[in-house]
């Protein structure tokens, strides 16, 4: 089965990160770059998104699109990045997250 | 066959039935189909029809081929679309030649923690126990159309998240399992030391919770918590008889009649948790619960209750699996070890945690009345009794106001 599995950041994450010294922060992108390479067999498509201040949102509905500045929600958790993987079943899945070694959320959706 | 009867034993007996059966035809329809929900269906629809013709035309012979054959049928009828099914069904002989017990795997697959925990529930009563949408409706005093929501969409969620039809991995098992555990015990809870009030009608769902308990120590016997949670809830019924008093009026451990308990029953759970403690060495949470408990039945009277090995299981208890309620019955046993002063010190720093539990404003006003503070005690009490929905608890609550005396335990 297809799931996509959607990194969330919390605001405390961030700032964890950002109080992180280089050295700290470099270790923390290491394991990030291992889980990739320990998954990559069932791993078929990633992407890292940009920061949320970034996003811009459009809203389409009765008249003219409305256009804004910012996330679709507005709240203190952001998808930062999403995995698409093919594994078995939902287990499988699981087993993948939970040696997830950055953010603190993560989201898993089956896809098509 | 049996001969039609109407009466609540034969209910029970047709539960019982059902309950034995429907189990195994729905995890051997599952494999089969590989398709969870249409599986389920059949056997719900073969339950209803059994629910519905068995009293008038008496329980067949071999409810298990009875079963399995209305299903069957109804199967090649409803899934005619669906060659692939209707090939694999028609096919199909009962009993399964030298296939064994696969029914671990549907509770697994009901407990899944991807699921909703009343969903995890319903499903497990219905799939497993074989208990209808009415039945279950009825035992939980919510509206039908409620389970029914529920049961339907839980089994989406299985089929498109893709939540398997299997046991769990030896790595995922211990924390897969505390899920299922915990399904029988909030069951056995609900049906035994339920919160709700008067359901004498209803369905007894410690029961089913006792039998779900059994067929999993049947079919886990590595598993030491599983053993112990059988024994918790055995050591538990086997005092049901003087749980309450010919009002319906909860009566307290102290003053339990225990001549009415269950002594062979007590017996036989309490060798259960020995053998288990021998034999694993690996403590858990549901066997010092159940060793607890065993303390109190084997104690003669309550004045020869061993507090101190009480006092001894509950730090053991604590320091697996730490919990303020935990605590608050902690504190009890200490009453009787260290005295009421001690153990109302104890409870001060549960204030917090527990101010809407009743249990604590209750024992609170035990300890003080044992100290002689029988008007901060009367606070307590009616503090407690605000607190509880439990008609039973409220009874024992304003015969305390009323004579200021008693124990609830």
């Amino acid at each position: 089965m297809k799931y996509v599995l959607m990194f969330v950041e919390t605001e405390e994450f961030g700032k964890r990160l950002e109080e992180m010294s280089d050295l700290e922060r470099e270790a923390a992108y290491e394991a990030v770059g291992r889980w990739f390479a320990e998954n990559s067999d069932k791993i078929t498509h990633h992407m890292h998104l940009a920061p949320a201040h970034t996003a811009t949102t459009v809203r389409l509905g009765d008249g003219e699109p409305v256009v804004t500045d910012g996330p679709f929600v507005e709240g203190k958790e952001v998808v930062s990045g999403y995995a698409e993987v093919e594994v078995a079943d939902l287990d499988e899945a699981l087993k993948m997250v939970r040696s997830w070694p950055a953010c603190p959320l993560v989201e898993i959706r089956p896809a098509s | 066959m049996s001969g039609p009867d109407d009466g609540r034993g034969s209910r029970e007996a047709l539960a019982r039935v059902v309950r034995e059966h429907a189990g195994r035809l729905a995890a051997c329809l599952v494999s089969l189909l590989g398709d969870f929900s249409a599986a389920e269906d059949l056997v719900q629809d073969a339950v209803e029809t059994a629910l519905r013709r068995w009293p008038v035309e008496g329980v067949p012979d071999r409810p298990d081929a009875w079963l399995f054959t209305v299903a069957r049928r109804r199967g090649l009828d409803v899934l005619r679309r669906e060659t692939n099914y209707r090939a694999k069904l028609a096919q199909l002989r009962w009993p399964e030649p030298g296939k064994g017990d696969d029914r671990l795997r549907l509770i697994f697959t009901c407990c899944h923690p991807a699921l909703a925990p009343a969903a995890r529930i319903a499903l497990t009563l219905r799939v497993v126990c074989g208990l209808s949408t009415a039945q279950i409706a009825a035992a939980f005093v919510v509206p039908e159309t409620t389970v029914a929501q529920r049961l339907t969409r839980a089994k989406r969620k299985i089929a498109e998240a893709g939540i398997p039809y299997r046991i769990p991995a030896a790595e995922e098992l211990p924390e897969r399992l505390d899920a299922v555990l915990a399904v029988v015990y909030l069951l056995f809870n609900e049906g035994y030391l339920s919160s709700t009030g008067e359901r004498a009608e209803a369905r007894d769902l410690a029961d089913d919770a006792e039998w779900l308990a059994a067929l999993l120590a049947g079919l886990m016997p590595g598993e030491p918590e599983v053993a112990g949670l059988l024994a918790l809830i055995r050591l538990h019924r086997a005092r049901g008889a003087a749980r309450f008093d010919s009002h319906g009026r909860l009566v307290p451990l102290a003053e339990q009649d225990r001549d009415l308990w269950d002594r062979a029953a007590i017996a036989e759970a309490t060798a259960l948790l020995t053998r288990t403690a021998r034999a694993h060495r690996r403590p858990g949470p549901y066997q010092l619960q159940a060793a607890i408990v065993a303390c109190h039945a084997e104690a003669a009277g309550f004045e020869q209750t061993d507090w101190a090995q009480i006092l001894v299981l509950y730090d053991m208890l604590l320091a697996v699996a730490p919990s303020p309620v935990t605590r608050l019955h902690r504190a009890i046993a200490l009453r009787y070890v260290k005295g009421p002063a001690a153990a109302l010190a104890e409870l001060a720093g549960l204030e917090e945690a527990l101010s809407r539990y009743p249990l604590l404003h209750a024992t609170r006003a035990e300890l003080l009345r044992a100290l002689g503070e029988t008007s901060q005690a009367r606070l307590c009490d009616e503090r407690a009794l605000g607190l509880t929905a439990n008609p039973a608890q409220q009874a024992l609550l304003h015969q305390r106001l009323d004579l200021t005396h008693g124990e609830w335990l």
